[in-house]
């Protein structure tokens, strides 16, 4: 491995990003428009959009960050770039790690934006303080990015890779508490929610937002979405190969 | 000097022994081929679409699985580490980023092959010049032509100085007065002993190589200079060489 190779993919990631205008708009803009959107669905009732909002913001950059990277690496797998990257000498991990800071790095931009919005225009209160909101938010996007990466090995299209976030995020938001409390869920469905790793991203901004300290259950809930999204890193870069048969 | 001439001429870069690859379930793309190409020429894989060159060219550069025999490029075995800083492959298909401009691409691909961080600049920019985009190197990918799109792929390949480029079709769709550039350059890079493959289904390229290799059905039907191989079958050209040589089968 090396930084070098890693911090240039992540340069070029963040390019090509910045080339695309409309896109970036879109990642930044849109989770702020649907919570400014949800403000008002929950016009009378305050408090209920003070319980959703921060969960919200564990949620929009796993999503978005899964969308964005799973169509740019399966472009850079159906372009041909990855067949030229493979006969390169870089590793694996060196593509991998390049692209997973690149979109934690956009997801630390769009936490910026929609937690100061949130916190700033929406009235929305926060009792453990914005780090636990911001660090929470840049470990979603890097999740996202790390499933979008592996995901992106079984779509042959652009259109696949879109439409597996249907059955690979939604079940995850269903379940993640945001509808019903965990542990009022039918016990073979709370199981299954304490697989999906949406869940613990979730819980530990329910965590930040009601603890007014930083508690032990924030650090696992926040390990686990660090280790969950490293894993699916590990996986991804499984998927990537040398040498076809 | 006879003796340094002899010696360079028995050097080889590529061996090729027994190597077979079938692609999919039944589709023979590659039998049974032998072949030993020449440090420091340019050699063309001649032959119709679907004949095997792009299969021989992935098998050489590492990206394909060989189902049997080996394949050594100066002295090591196909795909590994070692070789990766050694050799450029440019596919048929400009693979380059189209949302980067000219020269990000460059810097990108530059620095992942490990070009020293204060020679990027400077190489890239030679390359710009040698491939004639210089004028374009700003401008998103997306936004030049095919035939521009196309150089920037191959600046791609040169970057690093490799022993070994391995290009598919490079010249495929671009006008005359550039294409006879490009083999100038071939030809300047092959002197100064790199070895250079290079794929057309176009005949008249074939005229150009020093060393050629007649494809077909996933078999070489002859390996010699154009000259030679003219003379073997005792045509003019290497179009009605390769035709007779169909026709034998």
């Amino acid at each position: 491995m090396s930084l070098r190779k890693i911090l240039a993919t992540m340069r070029r990631v963040l390019r090509q990003l910045s080339h695309d205008h409309r896109s970036m708009a879109m990642i930044i803009l849109i989770p702020v428009i649907l919570l400014t959107l949800l403000k008002y669905v929950f016009n009378d009732k305050p408090q209920m959009f003070n319980g959703v909002a921060p969960l919200l913001l564990g949620i929009f950059p796993l999503f978005m960050m899964f969308l964005v990277t799973s169509i740019t690496t399966l472009r850079e797998r159906r372009s041909g770039t990855l067949d030229r990257l493979m006969t390169y000498p870089m590793a694996k991990l060196d593509l991998v790690f390049g692209y997973a800071l690149a979109f934690s790095i956009v997801g630390f931009v769009q936490a910026l934006v929609t937690t100061g919005l949130t916190l700033g225009l929406l009235d929305v209160v926060i009792m453990g303080g914005t780090l636990p909101i911001l660090i929470t938010a840049v470990l979603a996007a890097f999740l996202g990015t790390s499933l979008g990466l592996f995901v992106s090995a079984f779509a042959r299209n652009e259109f696949q890779a879109v439409q597996l976030v249907m059955p690979i995020l939604m079940p995850q938001v269903l379940l993640c508490g945001l509808f019903v409390a965990r542990d009022q869920m039918a016990r073979p469905l709370e199981l299954l929610s304490d697989v999906f790793p949406l869940t613990y991203s979730v819980d530990a901004m329910r965590q930040a937002a009601m603890n007014p300290t930083w508690t032990g259950d924030l650090t696992r809930n926040m390990l686990i979405v660090l280790g969950c999204g490293i894993a699916a890193l590990i996986l991804g870069s499984i998927t990537i190969r040398r040498q076809e048969t | 000097m006879f003796g340094a001439i002899l010696w360079t001429m028995s050097e080889t870069a590529v061996k090729i022994q027994n190597v077979s690859v079938t692609l999919g379930k039944h589709f023979e793309a590659l039998r049974n081929v032998n072949v030993e190409l020449p440090v420091g020429k340019v050699v063309g894989f001649i032959g119709p679409s679907g004949a095997g060159k792009t299969t021989l060219m992935r098998s050489i550069v590492g990206r394909q699985k060989l189902h049997q025999g080996k394949i050594t490029i100066f002295g090591n075995p196909a795909g590994t580490s070692k070789l990766r800083d050694q050799i450029s492959y440019m596919t048929q298909e400009p693979s380059v980023y189209t949302d980067l401009t000219v020269r990000e691409n460059l810097v990108y691909f530059a620095t992942v092959f490990g070009v020293p961080k204060h020679e990027v600049a400077k190489a890239v920019d030679d390359i710009l010049q040698t491939v004639d985009l210089t004028p374009q190197s700003s401008q998103l990918v997306e936004d030049v032509s095919g035939g521009q799109k196309q150089r920037v792929s191959l600046a791609i390949a040169l970057i690093g100085r490799p022993k070994l480029m391995v290009l598919d079709e490079p010249t495929v769709g671009l006008d005359p007065v550039l294409r006879d550039q490009l083999w100038n350059l071939f030809r300047k890079l092959a002197q100064q002993g790199t070895t250079l493959i290079i794929s057309s289904h176009v005949m008249d390229e074939a005229e150009r190589c020093e060393d050629l290799l007649l494809i077909r059905d996933g078999k070489i039907l002859a390996h010699a200079s154009p000259k030679d191989i003219c003379k073997q079958t005792a045509t003019s050209s290497v179009e009605q060489a390769f035709l007779k040589l169909v026709g034998k089968q």
